[in-house]
């Protein structure tokens, strides 16, 4: 018998959630990218918050591991951001965008969101040039997008873009049997 | 020439005299962390990366220009130093815009390759995003001053070894840039006779050839129809 | 020139100077305060009176109380006057003749004077800079000339060892020890270095010295030219000190015009020529290595050291590089002996140091100490204390300096001292606080100036003093937790201990000073961090006692 399956036996399932925030949904692509491995991971963790594997639309309480992609850019992220840090245990920020901010954060170069928005709406627009303003259905920008660990603590970084399969799964996998990943080397930490 | 033995991380190691301890390392087989250091142009010390720790001096010495002496005890990795160089890198990431993902270098960049000797899997010093443009101007190269962490090799390569001196860095502190000519676009500058040492003596994407880059590459717009036609259809025709 | 014609010149100035001379500072300070104007006035004054004949009104260097310029003395009987108008000036005149004035009249009995001991400004405020014959008058260039005919140059060096005179740039590093370094050293050509790049915020020691007595700065070039075998000596001047540079001009070309520099002074062998340089406004070159590559035209870069200038300094070759007040101090030393000099201040720092003392303080100018004398002393009674209230902290060294709380104002000055309480000596900036001073405030006014003024060479400095700045910034915005202090704190060490040259390696100070002294003030503007709320809830059905043991890993 694998120390996995042992694991199971002797231990309750983990709650395990993961969440998109301002990101191109990469990293979670190559979260489904670990095929099987998902469904060995299923044995182990209840999925209770998800974009790819749970139908739930509001963050639930106790989660002990979270799987956070993207920067955050604007209000909804914050929110739910300082939500899903309430409610975890261990958060996990997870890919590029979430540890550095990356490619949405390529925005701040030009200043505050309302340049941004000017820069998008107005004066790029081919034609009905307005600048979108929707409340409460379209949430506003902040003023710059920020990496995950500048707005709340984060436990574990996992930088990559996306991170690779094997890289989520040699982060996920130690975890089910309360060992911290070591995040060290080319395989776990390279960037980009 | 009389030779020198000295100790780096207690191992042995004798080297003729007026080498570096950064030469003696290598010759130890010890991997000192180096970023503005280029075998070939002299050193700076710029960058304090391959600082270390020396028997009898409470002050960190960069190895890259520091003689080795007689019996010298050289301490090149002690928690201090790795929290140190972590630091430093972390503070290159947090000065420039370093976007991994989309850089020209990306899996052949020394600054990437130092974050993960140092063990950087994120920095904790705020990003800075300084707006700091890009230089397309020559015909063959570009420089995007965004990824520049200003250790200066491009300006001793392009000095000692070519002869031209197209580059000097201009300002000072936070504004400090690599300047081509007397500040004026790099494709004007009469002075640079285009032989690219300078592209290939950079450690990060700063200075590139024309033509690598994410944003230059060209769509192909009939790539997604024939995806289509070859899962479909089983067809691979373009 | 020879002795007896030095004598000569010096005889006849005296005899040509008049029983009474009106002293007008002409220097930067009172200049701004229109002391010009005042000097006219006083010269149509003593037309008007007629007093030609035994009255002369002569512009001369600083006097040291230059908050309360323009000041006006009268030679000899001492009367001070201050915050002079133009429109003061004949009866001020009048005065000499019994009559009375509105002037404010100095108290030059007060502490701020009384206390002073004057080696460096010994003729500071009394003698016009601009003729050389004055400083001739009163014994100037002898030293020199002693040297040169009774003296070898390692006697030189012996004697300034003896007198135990250390760097006055801020280092300390002991004057005689370096220059026979330098003598020392193999090589034909080798270089003498005046460092007048003062750039600390509110300091101005050098300026002073090079605009009221250059002949003295001179001299103990060509002292020090003459003790390490060098012929050529550089004097580099920040431009923003267009008074000094001119003055130092023209000291320049009035002693080669009388063989006093160039070649065979004195009709000796010794040959030594002066230069000067002016720096283009960078704090940075205030560092030797970055100073010397401003001379030989590159950037104004510091590099590792070693090699030390004395070593390998400017184009390669052996270099003795000291600050304007270190040299200023060499005649007195070489004219009244190392023992004398030795005699003044402490066991291990000698002789005198000139503050600029400022801030929150009564009597605001430049003093002139023996070393030992305690902060107190100066603060309290010398500057007066602080106009309302009591005094907070006193801020020594500049940017690479520190702030001492009022509980440690027992201090002597002194290098040691300064440095045992987290501060140092500096180039002499002493900047006053009272209680209304917010510290966090004023390590992040530092390390503005830090930001500022970083070449960017070197990543620590370059990049860690704008982290740091931002962080006070953060922490003055109540945006700050405890985990941001102690990242502060640690990117404080790693900054000193990593970057490149003194800029760096000081530019922490006024944080982990103010930091050690008053982290009341740092703490009671945090706030509470986002912490992960631990679920307070047993899980209902699920959950997992593994992750609480991995966060206590």
């Amino acid at each position: 018998m694998d120390t996995l399956t042992q694991a199971t036996l002797t231990q309750p399932k983990i709650r395990f959630a993961t969440v998109w925030l301002a990101g191109c949904s990469g990293c979670h692509m190559s979260f489904l990218d670990l095929d099987e491995w998902l469904i060995e991971l299923a044995q182990h963790v209840d999925v209770v918050y998800s974009p790819v594997g749970c139908d739930l639309k509001e963050y639930p309480k106790n989660v002990d591991v979270c799987l956070v992609e993207g920067g955050v850019a604007n209000e909804d992220n914050l929110e739910l951001l300082l939500q899903v840090r309430q409610r975890t245990k261990i958060l996990i920020s997870f890919g590029d965008c979430a540890v550095t901010a990356n490619i949405p954060a390529m925005r701040n170069l030009m200043g505050g969101a309302d340049l941004v928005l000017k820069r998008g709406y107005l004066e790029l627009a081919d034609d009905t040039r307005k600048l979108p303003h929707a409340p409460g259905i379209v949430p506003e920008l902040l003023d710059r997008v920020m990496p995950v660990h500048e707005v709340v603590p984060v436990d574990i970084f996992m930088p990559g873009c996306p991170p690779s399969a094997d890289r989520i799964k040699a982060t996920i996998e130690p975890l089910l049997t309360g060992h911290k990943p070591v995040m060290e080397g080319r395989s776990m930490i390279k960037f980009g | 020439m009389s030779v020198k033995t000295l100790t780096i991380d207690g191992k042995d190691v004798a080297i003729e005299e007026g080498a570096t301890i950064l030469q003696a390392a290598k010759e130890a087989g010890v991997a000192i962390p180096t970023l503005c250091h280029l075998e070939g142009v002299s050193d700076v010390g710029a960058c304090r990366l391959c600082l270390v720790e020396i028997a009898g001096t409470s002050k960190l010495l960069p190895a890259c220009v520091t003689e080795v002496a007689e019996g010298m005890q050289v301490q090149t990795n002690t928690p201090k130093l790795q929290e140190y160089r972590r630091m430093t890198v972390e503070l290159l990431f947090s000065e420039g815009n370093h976007f991994c993902s989309v850089c020209v270098a990306n899996g052949n960049c020394e600054l990437q390759d130092v974050a993960i000797q140092v063990g950087m899997d994120h920095t904790r010093f705020p990003y800075r995003f300084p707006n700091r443009g890009v230089d397309m101007s020559h015909p063959s190269f570009g420089i995007d001053h965004n990824r520049c962490i200003l250790c200066t090799r491009c300006v001793r390569v392009c000095d000692e070894i070519e002869g031209a001196h197209v580059w000097d860095v201009a300002q000072r502190g936070a504004g400090c840039y690599i300047v081509s000519g007397l500040n004026q676009p790099w494709g004007t500058v009469d002075a640079c006779t285009s032989c690219g040492k300078c592209v290939d003596a950079c450690p990060t994407g700063a200075i590139f050839r024309k033509g690598e880059t994410t944003g230059e590459k060209e769509r192909d717009r009939a790539k997604l129809e024939f995806l289509v036609t070859a899962r479909e259809k089983h067809q691979w025709i373009r | 020139m020879d002795w007896n014609e030095l004598l000569e010149i010096a005889e006849h100035e005296r005899s040509q100077q008049k029983p009474i001379r009106l002293h007008c500072c002409t220097s930067t300070g009172c200049r701004a305060a229109n002391s010009i104007a005042v000097l006219n006035g006083l010269r149509d004054a003593v037309d008007e009176a007629k007093l030609g004949d035994r009255v002369e009104v002569v512009g001369v260097g600083c006097m040291g109380f230059c908050s309360r310029g323009p000041l006006v003395q009268i030679d000899p009987n001492d009367d001070l006057y201050e915050e002079v108008k133009p429109d003061e000036a004949a009866s001020i005149v009048s005065t000499l003749t019994g009559g009375t004035t509105s002037a404010i009249k100095g108290d030059t009995q007060h502490p701020f004077f009384s206390r002073q001991m004057k080696v460096v400004r010994q003729h500071s405020g009394k003698l016009d800079p601009e003729r050389i014959e004055e400083y001739i008058a009163v014994g100037g260039y002898q030293a020199l000339h002693k040297v040169l005919y009774e003296m070898t140059p390692a006697q030189v060096v012996e004697e300034i060892s003896r007198s135990g005179l250390r760097g006055r740039g801020g280092g300390g590093y002991p004057t005689g020890l370096k220059w026979a370094t330098v003598a020392k050293m193999p090589g034909e050509q080798k270089y003498v270095i005046c460092n007048g790049d003062e750039g600390d915020p509110g300091a101005f020691m050098d300026r002073s010295v090079m605009e009221s007595d250059p002949h003295l700065v001179l001299e103990g070039m060509a002292i020090a030219g003459y003790a390490i075998g060098a012929n050529h000596g550089y004097i580099y001047v920040r431009a923003e000190y267009p008074l000094a540079i001119e003055r130092l001009q023209k000291a320049i070309q009035q002693a080669k015009k009388y063989g006093l520099l160039g070649s065979q002074i004195f009709d000796s062998p010794f040959d030594f020529k002066i230069d000067i340089r002016i720096g283009a406004g960078a704090f940075v070159c205030g560092e030797e290595t970055a100073l010397i590559q401003s001379i030989e035209g590159g950037r104004g870069n510091p590099r590792p050291r070693p090699p030390y200038p004395a070593q390998s300094g400017l184009w390669g070759c052996p270099t003795l590089i000291n600050n304007v007040e270190t040299y200023a101090n060499i005649a007195a030393i070489i004219n009244q002996g190392a023992d004398w000099y030795a005699s003044i201040g402490t066991e291990k720092s000698k002789g005198t140091k000139i503050f600029a003392l400022t801030g929150k303080i009564r009597n605001n100018g430049l003093i002139e100490v023996p070393m030992g004398i305690t902060l107190r002393e100066i603060v309290e009674e010398m500057g007066g204390g602080v106009p309302d209230g009591d005094v907070k902290a006193v801020q020594t060294g500049g940017p690479s300096g520190g702030c001492i709380p009022a509980s440690m104002l027992d201090t002597p000055v002194d290098y040691e001292s300064l440095m045992a309480v987290g501060s140092m000596m500096g180039s002499g900036g002493m900047v006053v606080m009272d209680q209304t001073t917010n510290m966090v405030e004023v390590a992040q006014f530092y390390m503005e100036f830090c930001r500022g003024e970083t070449c960017g060479k070197c990543i620590p400095c370059r990049t860690g003093t704008v982290q740091l700045y931002s962080m006070l910034t953060k922490i003055l915005n109540g945006k700050a937790t405890k985990a941001d202090l102690d990242a502060m704190e640690a990117l404080c060490y790693m900054v000193k201990d990593t970057s490149l040259c003194g800029l760096g390696m000081s530019a922490p100070n006024p944080v982990l000073s103010t930091l050690k002294y008053f982290p009341e003030e740092y703490r009671e503007r945090l706030q509470e961090a986002i912490a992960p709320t631990p679920p307070v809830e047993p899980t209902e059905q699920h959950g997992t006692a593994t992750a609480p043991e991995l966060l206590a890993q």
